[in-house]
């Protein structure tokens, strides 16, 4: 147990002198490590963002029914259980003839002139039953719900899909899915190629200490003993890298908020961005070192693996 | 200590065996010469104890352990049990003497403490004492095989293989070494020394085995070399 402590911390303090040593060669791997955990960690960050963006939109989304005034509790309520029963409907309110005028009153306070008009008739507005649905894509189901006969003849007009919206919704859902998927494809390459230029760095650390690593092997050394030095090395790539790509997206947040009053840029909203990043400051952290961590311990696991193989081919 | 029953080892088949049908027995704490012209087959031997080779026939034990049931992944515990001085010294040109011999503790996890209470013996036992903070290359050809054998020895292995330790010497640095082998095998190590060296081979007076074309052609104990070298 105890030689096995002292080993591990030897072969910490052995690569932790190897980092040093090899400092400009690693610069290189680093560098292309920062790139990589940066841009997975702006593709989290973006992603976040658009998810809200289509939330926001998609939440303010309903499907309004009206009803006729000749329509009595009973039907109503009958009516709402049935919509109620649909497998889309997320959630359903119901507005009376008073209630709707309310609204209505609430929503137009500015207009003393309409308010004006609408106190000196009847109320014009029909009852209402507001339909939020779960899932956008499916309304349809809902659409053909309400055009069957017997329903239909409760209704004073034709329902309100805000239709004009769900097209809008539909381009951005498109779009964030397109860039969703640009970004899997960026992070994978990016991953790749930070792999291999750590692998070439670590074959290269290798290559110069190879008459190091066969003497190692014949005085009997293990080969996590001649291993760990290596994966200690690449995990402080790792570590750096990690804490490089955060301390760049700060920094990115913090200038593009003092030059970004308005804070938006089109459908990418920075402000929720900067939030989210805040938020889950900690998370972000801890996942980008993991990553980094793993891409360098993978590499440099890899790398070494040619040079510690026993030349003992079977007979 | 040693058994080798049979082993034929071929590199390429065209070439004919690196060794052939060798069979050879060495008890503990005997002192081994093995002789024979260079290409004769006596590191193919050594590599075959250290597995850095398989034999391609033929079974080899060494201390107990039978190489046909040693997975790879054991290797690193049987070469911590064999001492080996490698006929060009393996050594680390930019680590000290002092380094160079504590390296083979420290990747067995030996502690520091340790390290630097044996070392000092171990280099005092090949007369190297004052030479701790030297590096590789200020030293002479002799005291490099020395600080080799240093840390061969160091781990106190039961068996020490030694692969022509007097080949680059001098006569007089020639002699060193083999009076430090001697002194290690009196402490009770089962040494095996190849050499083409007669005059050692007839001042030592011990058991020697001269392997020709790959096979053993004599084995004689207390012998000379030059009356045994008639077989064809």
């Amino acid at each position: 147990m105890k030689r096995k402590f002292i080993t591990f911390g030897r072969v910490v303090r052995t690569g932790m002198v190897n980092f040093v040593r090899n400092a400009w060669l690693a610069i290189a791997a680093m560098a292309i490590m920062v790139v990589t955990l940066t841009i997975i960690l702006f593709s989290i960050i973006t992603n976040a963002t658009f998810n809200n963006t289509v939330y926001q939109i998609t939440s303010k989304i309903d499907v309004s029914i009206y009803l006729k005034d000749t329509v009595d509790s009973n039907q109503t309520n009958n009516l709402i259980k049935e919509i109620k029963a649909l497998p889309n409907t997320q959630s359903l309110v119901y507005l009376s003839k008073t209630q709707a005028l309310e609204k209505y009153k609430q929503q137009n306070a500015g207009n003393t002139q309409l308010l004006q008009a609408i106190n000196e008739t009847d109320n014009p507005l029909p009852a209402t039953i507001r339909v939020k649905p779960r899932d956008l894509n499916k309304i349809n189901d809902l659409k053909t719900f309400l055009q069957q006969p017997k329903i239909q003849s409760l209704q004073s007009d034709q329902p309100s899909y805000s239709g004009d919206r769900k097209a809008a919704i539909d381009k951005i859902t498109h779009a964030t899915n397109i860039l969703r998927e640009a970004g899997v494809v960026a992070v994978l390459v990016f991953a790749l190629i930070s792999v291999l230029i750590i692998f070439n760095t670590i074959q290269m650390a290798i290559f110069n200490r190879r008459d190091e690593l066969t003497i190692m092997r014949l005085l009997g050394a293990t080969t996590w003993y001649i291993r760990g030095p290596f994966v200690v090395e690449t995990v402080i790539y790792g570590v750096l890298s990690a804490v490089a790509s955060i301390l760049i997206a700060n920094a990115l947040f913090v200038t593009a908020s003092s030059s970004l009053q308005a804070s938006s840029l089109g459908l990418l909203d920075i402000s929720y961005s900067q939030t989210y990043f805040e938020k889950h400051y900690w998370i972000l952290l801890a996942m980008q070192l993991t990553l980094g961590i793993l891409i360098g311990a993978a590499s440099s696991v890899i790398a070494t693996r040619r040079y510690l193989k026993f030349k003992t081919p079977k007979k | 200590m040693i058994l080798l029953d049979r082993v034929t080892k071929t590199y390429n088949k065209n070439l004919g065996s690196a060794l052939e049908r060798i069979t050879l027995h060495v008890e503990p704490k005997e002192f081994v010469i093995v002789v024979g012209q260079s290409g004769a087959g006596k590191t193919t031997l050594l590599r075959l104890l250290t597995r850095e080779e398989r034999p391609t026939s033929g079974k080899i034990i060494v201390g107990g352990i039978d190489y046909d049931k040693l997975h790879d992944r054991d290797i690193p515990l049987l070469r911590r049990k064999i001492g080996v001085v490698f006929q060009d010294f393996k050594l680390l040109p930019n680590r000290t003497v002092f380094e160079n011999v504590a390296f083979a503790l420290e990747i067995v996890g030996v502690s520091t403490k340790e390290i630097n209470h044996t070392v000092p013996r171990v280099l005092d036992i090949v007369n190297l004492k004052g030479k701790e903070k030297n590096m590789p290359m200020e030293l002479s050809g002799g005291e490099r095989q020395r600080v080799a054998i240093a840390r061969a020895i160091v781990r106190q292995p039961k068996i020490l293989i030694a692969d022509e330790p007097t080949g680059n010497l001098d006569p007089k640095h020639a002699w060193d070494v083999i009076k430090v082998l001697e002194k290690i095998n009196r402490y009770g190590t089962t040494v095996l020394l190849t050499t083409h060296n007669q005059e050692i081979v007839n001042k030592l007076k011990r058991r020697v085995v001269t392997i020709k074309n790959g096979k053993i052609a004599s084995d004689h104990a207390n012998s000379g070399y030059s009356s045994h070298n008639h077989e064809a």
